[in-house]
């Protein structure tokens, strides 16, 4: 590929108390392109995203974004990075305290000094974009989990980032949402050269968008590539992950003891 | 017996370790806080807003309060001072009382109450829904943006209500002798006038408050901070912080009453 790499993890190790999360994790994560990210539940696929951000801190290895060792940023240089960077986090996350509008007006009050017109013109716009203007004023208790997603969506690229994390922003959503919020991703990417990380199961769907594919499970990376030459893959695991089949060598089940065992004691 | 004996040690040592665990990241989470406490005032829509939760909020619960302990104070000194004659000193003793102590200690654990508890609910909450990772990610540092302004709002929040407690309480004995006892109107005030000191009795009091608030809320926000992030770490992490405070406001009241009035 001609892109250049913009984040690229190299060796990357972490745990969580004995449970090895990442276990010597290397991917390159291509400038101005959709990069998907699958795998099993409670792989750690969050966790990833949170240690490119800087949220946490690997055991051994390296996060490097822009060239520059993101555990090793101050905080103000982290900051400054952060603030091009867009998060959707699987929660929501949004400021109880806050209205939609505010919410999404947030980073831009913290982050510029626009005057209040232009303010509203962008939070409309990006509201408008999650098909959302019309919940301005509801605060975030009285909006359903799709929603409160869109709204974060929102609020992740009212700033224009040059990259944006989504944790699973299809949940929750309806096939039609579903529908708009795929292309939306698609056209932010297209239109604004935006580098995008997608954490999603729906594989088909975000299989249609992805320029470029990895499925993790435990701890490695078990295929990347393209969509299609992940489609094509003839190996077990990647076909059994994204055709959802109940058998084979993913496992569904966290670690533990043998099940019959566990039972007859 | 040997076993009892076995986990009987073992069990003292996991609770040292874990209050010598718990006592360390609280000294870096002042540690963390100091510098960034400059912050509060070029936020001054954020100062304001704290002072109005933690301050104006809980005006109506410390004005009730000062009103009875002021009333049962006079109450009691009246019952004392006219066995001496000397029921005339009872807007004095009253005044002492309020000035010295009562008024910054039952304040300080009234605000630990009523203000500290919901601190530390609310960061806790903010916590566990991810708020402050979402915080972090928009690139504005929770310390400047939710700790600080907690902080120097209750500061300023805490010896204000201080002040119109003990207010309240000087005008509920007032109340109580004048009023109701019989007390002379002129001797009430005059010798209350004649006895107080302002250095010594609203300055000292003013300083014990501004101490309390320091206290009640560094205990309310680490405890927030230092919350499991679940709905029942963040319960018992609230429960934590009324206790730890009041204790914390009673013995520290002890140090400067020491300090200052011996
Ligand atoms: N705060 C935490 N403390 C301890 N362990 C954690 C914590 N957060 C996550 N984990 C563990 O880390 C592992 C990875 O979690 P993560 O949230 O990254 O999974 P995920 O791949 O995003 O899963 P999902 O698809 O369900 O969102 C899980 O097994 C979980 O048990
Ligand atoms: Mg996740």
């Amino acid at each position: 590929m001609t892109t250049e790499t913009v984040i690229r993890i190299e060796n990357l190790r972490f745990q969580r108390g004995d449970r090895v999360i990442f276990d010597d994790v290397t991917l390159d994560i291509p400038e101005g392109k959709i990069t998907a990210i699958m795998g099993p539940s409670g792989t750690g696929k969050t966790t990833l995203l949170k240690l490119i951000a800087g949220q946490l801190v690997p055991d051994s290895g390296s996060v490097t974004v822009y060239d520059k060792n993101v555990h090793k940023l101050s905080r103000s240089q982290l900051y400054v990075l952060r603030s091009r960077m867009g998060m959707l986090f699987q929660s929501g996350a949004l400021l109880t305290d806050l209205n939609v509008f505010e919410n999404v007006a947030f980073p831009i009050r913290e982050h510029t000094d626009l005057p209040e017109d232009l303010i509203e013109l962008i939070v409309k716009l990006k509201l408008q974009a999650v098909g959302l203007r019309g919940a301005l004023e509801l605060m975030p208790s009285e909006l359903s989990g799709g929603m409160s997603r869109r709204v974060a969506l929102a609020r992740a690229i009212a700033l224009d980032p040059d990259m944006v994390f989504y944790d699973e922003p299809f949940v929750g959503q309806d096939p039609i949402t579903m529908g708009i919020l795929v292309s939306l991703i698609k056209k932010l990417n297209q239109s604004l050269k935006l580098t995008s990380v997608v954490v999603s199961h729906d594989v088909k769907e975000v299989l249609s968008i992805a320029d470029f594919a990895c499925v993790i499970s435990e701890g490695r990376i078990v295929a990347q590539g393209t969509p299609e030459e992940l489609l094509a893959s003839d190996s077990e695991y990647v076909k059994q992950f994204l055709r959802g089949l109940p058998d084979g060598p993913v496992p569904f089940h966290y670690p533990a003891t043998d099940y019959i065992e566990d039972l007859s004691c | 017996m040997l076993n009892y004996f076995h986990s009987l040690l073992f069990t003292m040592g996991k609770v040292t370790l874990g209050v010598a665990s718990s006592v360390g990241r609280g000294a870096l989470f002042v540690a963390s806080l100091v510098p960034a406490l400059p912050y509060a005032f070029t936020r001054i829509d954020l100062l304001v807003k704290q002072v109005y939760f933690s301050g104006v909020l809980s005006l109506p619960i410390i004005l009730t309060a000062g009103l009875f302990v002021g009333m049962v104070l006079s109450l009691q000194g009246y019952n004392v001072l006219v066995d001496y004659n000397s029921e005339e000193a009872v807007g004095t003793m009253t005044a002492l009382s309020l000035l010295r102590e009562l008024g910054p200690v039952v304040t300080a654990l009234l605000f630990a109450g009523r203000a500290g508890s919901a601190l530390t609910a609310e960061i806790g909450l903010m916590r566990s829904t991810e708020q402050t990772s979402a915080l972090e990610m928009m690139a504005v540092d929770p310390l400047k943006f939710i700790f600080v302004p907690r902080l120097v709002g209750a500061i300023i929040a805490l010896p204000m209500l201080s002040m119109m407690f003990i207010g309240m309480g000087i005008f509920g004995g007032y109340l109580v002798a004048v009023g109701w006892l019989g007390v002379d109107d002129g001797a009430f005030w005059s010798q209350m006038h004649a006895h107080v000191d302002w250095k010594d009795d609203v300055v000292n009091g003013m300083i014990k408050s501004v101490a309390f608030a320091v206290l009640v809320s560094i205990i309310a926000l680490f405890q927030g901070q230092d919350a499991i992030p679940t709905s029942e770490g963040v319960s018992r992490a609230t429960t934590r912080t009324v206790v730890h405070a009041s204790l914390g406001v009673l013995g520290l009241d002890f140090v400067l009453t020491a300090l200052m009035f011996n």
